[in-house]
């Protein structure tokens, strides 16, 4: 208002005043991107070198550990807990397929078929998080308790024939065995893969698909050339989300199975917490992170989603 | 896919589509030469679209029939149907690269040796060496051409075309309406093509037919449509028109007299669009580049015989070409004219008196029951 009304020869350059907002303009990203290292650096790298040095470690609680650089650790967990290893990538594995199988179809109908149905659909899928994860679970061991109305209609149809044939189930029940802890992981793990997959295929002209009718593609196939393709990202991401966290769990494995559907979760938290050996938890704990590491990098790299627009 | 030998005319019979109480395309007919270029021109909404995807399949009509030649397709779903359209936004899958695009149709109908036809297609296109691109590295025309040559590699009986040049700024326009002429030409396959552009419509297709709230208007050939419209509607969408108000004085066999506000017009009766009464009313129109302007003082020099009014110039716009005037006269409140700028007489400025005069041959005649504005405010906003 004053520069306005001061005579014309009073108006001072412009140039320093404009040089310093545009040098407070280039530090905004910085600023915005403080919390989140800040967060991260407390709570996620502090810890983790916290960890890798434990892993190191030899010691005892009484006697308390010290850093030997004993990387032996690494290979003794290795060889001893190999097959709670193999069995949380097997369990991890098969609950992704489920998921995508289970998901893919639900993501479908809500972004290409549900009108406008489609925000209650996507509240429905989010729904169960409004209840406690192990307050889920916990309800799971109701639903297939043993003599339960699910196993009694699953073994009057003998579907526990199949699934025991299978290695899944023991005799008639299904409490405490693989299907279990599969199912649970499932069940917990079945929106992480809803919402990406919604949100790839969502974005999805519709006019492609009727460009596929039009160039001779029948439905299934533009299913197969189009569709599919193009939510790939939904997929991979979906997958991810579902598999990483599903390799770790343990609360499924703990409540829904038993000693011998023990995930490589399950003998962490004991290392950790009964039997207090600290050493050989952290070590576990880097070697389920490499593992999963260099699947998740080897598959990305196969899905080729960087190839997608 | 490719039987060509069987008539390939297009033909709709009262063919009709409601979205619920709304009707969108009204019981139509009509009948598509095969090998022509053929245009449904019309205001967005008027159910030219519409019409274009019940052609494609991707619309069910609610009454009525589509025939490709002998063939009727009303029930076939768009992948069987020997018809390509090429989409508005050209729909290009952007995981393919611009081989795939092209080769997608052929793919899908289980033709294995596919590189021939599609590097010739691209070659007719121009983009050979576009061809392991993906879709969003091409501009806005290649993706246009793209979307052609993956309609076209399929030999279609008919290919339609959505507005498929409705993104593409002026001069690209311009460039691929001539391309896409040529194209058809090569080809020699019947293309429909959806506009709302009426000098898109005119300068590319052998026949038009003007839309307007889900039904044909008129249909013809653009000079025809151009120099004998039918409707007020047309008269005002197809470039524009000076429509007068007049009373009928004298009917005859081969020529009518009218009068309006003093002047007395003739034209000849074949060209009215209803028959005139002595003493009803009837619109005359003329084209304004038909009128020629003479400043009023030169009154005599116009020739005996033609039709005259006298008016005053409200304003006038120097474009280049040509001069464009808005006269106010008692006859019209704004009549246009556009005179070529082969000799510029400085008196025609604002304000100066002026006689205008035209052949009457040039003047045709509408039903005096219509709006008069009818075509007018959206030839604006397609515009």
């Amino acid at each position: 208002m004053t520069a306005t009304a001061a005579p014309p020869q009073a108006v001072a350059p412009a140039e320093p005043p404009v040089h310093k907002a545009s040098l407070r303009k280039r530090l905004v990203p910085y600023w915005l991107l403080l919390p989140g290292i800040l967060w991260l650096l407390v709570f996620f790298v502090l810890p983790m070198l916290y960890q890798a040095s434990t892993s190191v470690q030899t010691g005892s609680l009484e006697e308390g550990f010290k850093v030997t650089w004993h990387f032996q650790t690494y290979w003794d967990a290795l060889t001893e807990y190999y097959p709670q290893f193999l069995r949380s990538l097997l369990y991890a594995a098969t609950a992704t397929v489920l998921c995508l199988l289970l998901g893919y179809p639900l993501a479908y109908l809500i972004a290409f078929k549900a009108g406008r149905w489609r925000n209650l659909l996507l509240v429905l899928v989010i729904a169960p998080f409004f209840t406690s994860f192990l307050i889920r679970t916990l309800a799971w061991k109701t639903i297939l308790a043993d003599g339960g109305p699910v196993v009694d209609v699953l073994n009057t149809l003998h579907v526990l024939d199949v699934t025991s044939w299978l290695g899944m189930t023991e005799g008639e029940r299904v409490l405490a065995t693989p299907l279990a802890v599969v199912c649970g992981l499932t069940y917990n793990f079945l929106p992480f893969m809803i919402l990406p997959l919604y949100t790839s295929l969502e974005r999805i002209d519709t006019r492609l698909h009727e460009a596929a009718g039009d160039l001779y593609a029948r439905p299934s196939t533009t299913f197969r050339k189009v569709t599919f393709p193009l939510s790939m990202p939904g997929v991979v991401s979906g997958t991810l989300l579902t598999f990483i966290p599903a390799s770790g769990d343990y609360v499924n494995a703990e409540l829904l199975g038993s000693t011998d559907t023990r995930m490589i979760g399950n003998v962490i938290q004991s290392q950790y917490l009964r039997i207090l050996d600290y050493p050989t938890a952290a070590a576990l704990s880097f070697i389920l992170m490499a593992i999963v590491l260099i699947m998740v990098t080897v598959y990305i790299r196969r899905a080729g989603t960087e190839d997608l627009v | 896919m490719t039987d060509k030998t069987a008539g390939g005319d297009v033909r709709l019979a009262g063919i009709s589509k409601h979205y619920g109480s709304f009707t969108a395309v009204h019981p139509l007919d009509l009948t598509i030469p095969q090998g022509s270029f053929f245009a449904l021109l019309g205001a967005s909404g008027c159910g030219k679209t519409t019409t274009l995807r019940m052609i494609a399949g991707l619309e069910e009509p609610s009454t009525g029939t589509v025939s490709l030649g002998d063939r009727e397709v009303t029930q076939l779903p768009p992948y069987k149907r020997p018809v390509n359209t090429v989409f508005q936004s050209y729909a290009l899958f952007p995981h393919l690269n611009i081989y795939e695009n092209v080769a997608f149709g052929l793919r899908r109908r289980g033709i294995k040796s596919v590189k021939k036809q599609v590097e010739d297609m691209l070659e007719l296109v121009e983009l050979g060496q576009f061809a392991q691109r993906k879709p969003h590295q091409l501009s806005g025309g290649q993706q246009q051409r793209v979307a052609v040559a993956r309609a076209l590699i399929n030999h279609p009986q008919v290919l339609l075309l959505d507005e498929p040049l409705g993104a593409l700024d002026l001069k690209l326009r311009r460039q691929m309406q001539l391309e896409l002429k040529r194209i058809q030409t090569e080809v020699g396959i019947t293309f429909v093509h959806v506009t709302h552009d009426q000098e898109e419509a005119m300068t590319m297709a052998d026949t038009v037919a003007v839309m307007n709230g889900g039904r044909v208007e008129q249909l013809g050939a653009p000079a025809d449509l151009y120099e004998n419209p039918k409707t007020t509607f047309v008269a005002n969408f197809l470039g524009t028109s000076n429509l007068i108000e007049a009373e009928v004085l004298e009917a005859g066999a081969a020529d009518v007299t009218v009068g309006s506000a003093g002047a007395t017009l003739r034209l000849p009766a074949a060209r009215c669009s209803t028959t005139p009464k002595a003493g009803g009313k009837l619109l005359v129109g003329v084209r304004p580049e038909k009128i020629s302007l003479v400043h009023a003082d030169e009154e005599d020099t116009v020739a005996a015989g033609r039709n005259k009014i006298r008016g005053t110039i409200a304003a006038s716009s120097f474009i280049g070409v040509s001069t464009q005037f808005v006269i106010d006269s008692p006859v019209c409140p704004e009549l246009e004219v556009y005179v070529q700028n082969i000799e510029r007489d400085a008196r025609l400025a604002p304000g100066a008196e002026v006689v205008l005069h035209w052949n009457p041959e040039h003047t045709f005649g509408l039903d005096a029951a219509q709006d008069i504005d009818a075509g007018i405010e959206t030839v604006e906003e397609g515009a």
